[in-house]
């Protein structure tokens, strides 16, 4: 097997806060083959998007490495940063919040590509615009419309469009169907994995969405309170959920059927604060299967078969 | 006011219901001539994507448009037998929908016979008083109770959607989402309502801590036998808790049945469309199949079906007429031109995956 695009080795980032320090990603390692995707699952507060903005960059992390392409992106000066960031690219969450309202579609779409002068002279930017629309699917005729103009499944092409601006590798997905309706929400997750497979494009899809996940990836990692606690190839993850918690998330999902309903399990209680935690396993406060063990230390990722991943402490250590 | 015997077996009876938004440059038709029924003890889901009119008719209920710029220019809404809303004749021989209410019968109604679960969670609560004040206020003004015991009782809300009665003195801040949504529950049950309209009530929320909300409103609504709307755009939801479902696209109801109906024996393209849209959690190697196109601009709606457009079966006469409601049974209808008095019965106009 070859050296995967992307392996992150226990990347923390913490926040300091007047409460104590919030471990937000706290000792995460993973890896991406190129052209593959990860999902990464969680509840909202759990770290997903800190564990996206850190592998870029945006938010510096607080320990750990970050291999791209053999490169440690966490020890880059400003300008190598600057040049690796072509090849790394984000879609955000928000298409409402995410664009600049005073700016059009093809003024946002251009600014990647005069920001690193891609392009030797205007015509040829323009037509290289224009070619980035097609892929996406905007109609030319919205070349100089503003984003407050559209709706959101085309504001999230926008979005698209000026991610791949740059003929990155690699793209961190964050949450870019969830502020959108079922039926434009199926439109953009088929035109990401149509530009997966033409690009060849590496995606880290960070989601709360778990059907959606199950869909788009390849490798699921479910992350609970800053950590990874199970890791697994999509079918087998849904097929053979090991951690209590992932068990009860995957029963939470509602299923738009009426019939193979599942019995489910419910959780009780609420994420516990993610401020300073106690060394211990973080979910045993709402686990139906704690038991004295689970207070003995942080559990770590154990592989039980071939590439699942589970950090839990019924399963050895 | 009562020119108009109501079915006694329906909680909340909306026939016929168009409001229009008038903007100084436009009129946005947000609900067009939507008829739904939520029977006694029953819920009933309002199944539709953003913009399709289902909050704005859920707040027609409760007669809570904001005017100007909203107008019901018609329809008639009847909850628990008493009309809210009906269809007047003026002084100059024009019909116009208007309330039939007093503000005094509005006030007691809103949050006594009928309250309703507000989407945002964050932003539905006053972040300056505490949750206990804000639950309160609502049992004084019904209950007539006072300050005391209306806190007291705020406390015992508070304790059976399952917040500890002594966080009561904390303010909406202090709570995360899936407390603050469990708050808002807690205030609109206070007062024991017979009909609950739940705009959204799970779509900010976590899927585990969703989970646990719907388990606890299914085991309020067992307890105090309250009727339900529930508004959401998740079939998923709509196939755990309700009794039946209305589709709704562009202000109008497309489709209606017991949750057998539409989920079994779709008929509706559109329905039909929101179910393929989704995942399938069966397999995973699937193309999703999304519905083309969008929603129209509920400005300029066409002059047909509104899903025309959109729609893969569209017949010439779909661009031009608006279709006319078949039956299927007692309860299962769909407004679509595919089908006739006779095709209906058979179904299957629409291919099966």
């Amino acid at each position: 097997m070859s050296e995967p695009l992307l392996r992150v080795e226990h990347l923390k980032k913490y926040f300091k806060s007047p409460k104590g320090t919030v471990h937000a990603v706290d000792d995460v390692s993973f890896t991406i083959e190129a052209g593959k995707t990860l999902g990464v699952v969680g509840e909202s507060g759990c770290g997903k998007s800190t564990l996206g903005r850190s592998i870029i960059r945006l938010q510096e992390p607080t320990a750990g490495n970050v291999l791209f392409d053999g490169k440690d992106i966490s020890k880059l000066s400003r300008d190598d940063l600057w040049r690796q960031r072509r090849e790394m690219q984000m879609i955000f969450q928000d298409p409402f919040s995410s664009l600049n309202p005073r700016m059009t579609i093809s003024q946002t779409i251009d600014e990647p590509l005069a920001l690193y002068n891609l392009c030797p002279d205007k015509l040829s930017r323009q037509k290289r615009v224009a070619e980035l629309m097609d892929i996406v699917g905007l109609a030319r005729r919205l070349y100089n419309t503003y984003p407050h103009e559209l709706d959101g499944g085309r504001r999230q092409r926008i979005g698209i469009a000026r991610a791949l601006a740059l003929n990155p590798k690699f793209i961190v997905c964050d949450e870019p169907v969830s502020a959108l309706d079922v039926s434009i929400q199926a439109q953009i997750l088929n035109l990401m994995q149509d530009l997966q497979r033409e690009l060849n494009l590496t995606y880290m899809f960070i989601t709360h969405d778990l059907s959606v996940v199950h869909h788009i990836s390849d490798d699921i990692m479910v992350m609970y309170l800053g950590q990874a606690i199970e890791k697994a190839p999509a079918e087998v993850l849904f097929a053979n959920p090991v951690h209590p918690y992932t068990k009860a998330l995957l029963s939470a999902i509602p299923i738009p059927s009426l019939h193979n309903r599942k019995e489910r399990v419910l959780m009780t209680g609420e994420l516990t604060s993610p401020i300073d935690p106690k060394p211990e396993c973080r979910f045993c406060s709402r686990c139906l299967y704690a038991q004295d063990a689970c207070g003995a230390g942080d559990p770590q990722l154990k592989e039980i078969e071939p590439d699942h991943f589970v950090s839990c402490f019924r399963f050895g250590i | 006011m009562n020119e108009i015997k109501a079915d006694t077996s329906n909680m909340l009876e909306i026939e016929d219901l168009s409001v229009e938004f008038r903007t100084h440059d436009r009129t946005v038709y947000a609900v067009n001539h939507l008829n739904l029924s939520v029977k006694k003890g029953q819920t009933l889901g309002l199944v539709g994507e953003t913009g399709a009119g289902k909050t704005t008719a859920g707040l027609a209920a409760l007669d809570l448009i904001q005017s100007p710029p909203g107008i019901i220019t018609s329809g008639r809404i009847t909850v628990n037998g008493k009309n809210v809303i009906c269809t007047k004749t003026d002084n100059k021989g024009k019909q116009v929908a208007k309330t039939c209410l007093t503000k005094k019968e509005l006030q007691s109604m809103r949050g006594k016979t009928i309250s309703m679960i507000f989407q945002d969670p964050m932003t539905s609560l006053n972040p300056v008083l505490t949750v206990e004040r804000q639950i309160a206020e609502v049992i004084e003004h019904h209950e007539h109770l006072g300050y005391t015991d209306a806190t007291a009782k705020a406390r015992e809300m508070l304790e059976l959607v399952g917040i500890p009665g002594e966080r009561g003195v904390e303010y909406p801040h202090q709570f995360s989402g899936g407390m603050k949504q469990r708050v808002v529950i807690a205030m609109a049950l206070a007062c024991d309502p017979q009909l609950l309209i739940a705009d959204e009530p799970t779509t900010a929320l976590d899927v585990t801590i969703q989970a646990q909300v719907l388990d606890m409103m299914k085991k309020l609504r067992e307890q105090h036998n309250t009727s339900m709307l529930m508004i959401t755009h998740d079939l998923g939801i709509v196939a755990d808790i309700c009794d039946c479902v209305s589709v709704i696209y562009a202000g109008s109801v497309v489709e209606h049945g017991t949750l057998e109906d539409v989920f079994d024996h779709t008929l509706h393209p559109y329905t039909r469309g929101l179910f393929d849209s989704l995942p399938n959690m069966e397999d995973r190697s699937a193309r999703l199949k999304p519905i083309r196109g969008l929603m129209p601009d509920p400005s300029k709606l066409p002059e047909g079906c509104a899903f025309a457009d959109r729609c893969d079966y569209a017949l010439e006469k779909c661009s031009k007429e608006k279709p006319e409601i078949f039956y299927r049974n007692d309860e299962h209808y769909v407004a679509c031109h595919l089908y006739n008095e006779h095709s209906i019965q058979e179904g299957g106009v629409l291919k099966n995956e």
